[in-house]
C-alpha cells in the first residue's frame, strides 16, 4: 500500500513537473528545446493519470499495475529523446542531424531487440517484463550516453550554459537513478531505496526548471571552469 | 559483483557531474561584480570572499524575502560547500595541493551566496518600493 510518504512524493514531482513545463514557457524555449519540453509535459499528465488510476481501480489492481510499467517505459523513452536533442545542440554546427537521428533510432530499435530477446524464454507477463527490461537498459544507455554528451562538450569547447548545465543535470539525474538501482540491489531489505527513487526523480525537473529560469538563452560559460579537474 | 561494480561507477559519475554541475551554476556568478550596499552589509571589503563567510551569508541570505527562483541554486552549492568541506579536512595532511584547491571553491561558493544576496536585497528594495508606490 501507499503511505502518505508516497502521496506527498508524488505532488511535490507532478507540481514540479508542471513547474518546469511553467518554467519552459516562460522562457519561450519551447521549440527549442522541443523534445525536452515533451518529456517534462508528459512526465507531468502521466503522473496524473497514474493518481487517477490509482483512485479508480486500487493500487493492487492490474489496470494500475499495467498503466505503471507502460507509463514508466513511455517515459523513459521521452527521456531519451529529450537527450537525442541535446545530442542535436551540442552537434548542430557540425551538420550531422541526419546521422545522429538515423543512429539515436538504431540504438532505440537495438535496445528494444535486445530487451526483448532477455524475456522472450518467459511466457508469463511478456509485455510486462519487455517494458521494464527495456525502461532498465535506456536508464543504463542513458547514463553512457550522457557521460559521451558531457565528454563532447568538453572536447567541442561547448559555451552555452543553459545546454551546459541541462546536460550535467541529466548526468546527475542519471548517475544517482543507476546507483540507487544498484543500492536496491545490494540490500534488497531496505525499504529506504523506494523513496530515494522518487527523491531522485524529482531532481531533473527542478534542476531543468532553474536552468530554465535563471540561465537566458545568450549566456556564455568556459567549459575550463566547469571541468571538475580544472582550477 | 555486478551491482557493486554498477554501484562504484554510477557513484563517480554522480560525483562528477555533481562538481561540474555546481561549478557551472558558481561560474555563472563569478564575473558579477557585488554591489556597495551588500558588501556594507555583509563587512566584505576585498574583491575575493573569504571561505568561512559562507555561513554567515546563507544566514543573511534566509532574512531576506525569496524570489522564489534561487532556492534550488543556493542549496546546490551548499552541499558542494559541505563535500569541499569534508574533502579538506580528509586531505589536508595528505594532499596540500588538493586541499587548496577545494579552499579556492569554497571561496567561489562563498562569492556565489554574495551574488546571492545581492539579488535578494535588489528583489527586497523592488517590493518595498512596490508597496510604497501602491499607498501612494
Amino acid at each position: 500500500m501507499l503511505g502518505p510518504v508516497d502521496y506527498v512524493l508524488w505532488l511535490v514531482g507532478v507540481l514540479l513537473d508542471a513547474a518546469a513545463v511553467v518554467c519552459v514557457v516562460r522562457s519561450r524555449s519551447v521549440r527549442k528545446y522541443f523534445t525536452l519540453s515533451l518529456y517534462l509535459l508528459t512526465a507531468f499528465l502521466l503522473s496524473v493519470s497514474r493518481y487517477l488510476i490509482l483512485t479508480g481501480y486500487g493500487y493492487t489492481s492490474p489496470h494500475y499495475f499495467y498503466f505503471y510499467y507502460m507509463s514508466d517505459a513511455i517515459l523513459t523513452i521521452f527521456l531519451y529523446f529529450a537527450l537525442m536533442g541535446l545530442y542535436f545542440h551540442v552537434f548542430q554546427e557540425m551538420g550531422v542531424h541526419h546521422y545522429l537521428r538515423v543512429a539515436a533510432l538504431m540504438l532505440l530499435a537495438g535496445t528494444a531487440w535486445v530487451s526483448y530477446q532477455v524475456v522472450a524464454s518467459s511466457s508469463h507477463r511478456l509485455l510486462t517484463r519487455f517494458v521494464v527490461e527495456l525502461s532498465q537498459n535506456l536508464y543504463f544507455i542513458g547514463l553512457v550516453l550522457t557521460y559521451l554528451l558531457w565528454g563532447a562538450v568538453m572536447k567541442l569547447r561547448e559555451t552555452r550554459t543553459r545546454l551546459i548545465q541541462l546536460v550535467l543535470a541529466l548526468g546527475v539525474y542519471f548517475s544517482a537513478f543507476a546507483a540507487s538501482y544498484a543500492l536496491r540491489n545490494l540490500y534488497p531489505e531496505f525499504l529506504l531505496w523506494r523513496y530515494v527513487s522518487h527523491l531522485m526523480a524529482l531532481l531533473l525537473p527542478v534542476s531543468w526548471a532553474y536552468t530554465f529560469l535563471k540561465i537566458p538563452e545568450e549566456a556564455r560559460l568556459a567549459t575550463a571552469r566547469v571541468a571538475a579537474t580544472n582550477r | 559483483m555486478i551491482a557493486l561494480l554498477v554501484l562504484t561507477i554510477s557513484f563517480a559519475a554522480l560525483l562528477q557531474f555533481f562538481v561540474s554541475y555546481c561549478r557551472s551554476v558558481i561560474a555563472a556568478c563569478t564575473g558579477l561584480e557585488l554591489s556597495e550596499q551588500v558588501r556594507e552589509i555583509s563587512g566584505i571589503e576585498s574583491r575575493r570572499v573569504r571561505s568561512d563567510e559562507f555561513a554567515r551569508l546563507l544566514q543573511l541570505l534566509r532574512l531576506c524575502p525569496e524570489p522564489g527562483n534561487d532556492q534550488f541554486g543556493i542549496g546546490a552549492v551548499h552541499g558542494y560547500y559541505g563535500l569541499l568541506g569534508l574533502l579538506r579536512a580528509m586531505v589536508q595532511p595528505l594532499a596540500p595541493a588538493l586541499a587548496s584547491w577545494a579552499e579556492f571553491e569554497r571561496q567561489g561558493c562563498a562569492y556565489f551566496a554574495a551574488v546571492a544576496l545581492d539579488r535578494r536585497i535588489a528583489y527586497s528594495r523592488d517590493l518595498l518600493a512596490q508597496q510604497v508606490a501602491s499607498r501612494l
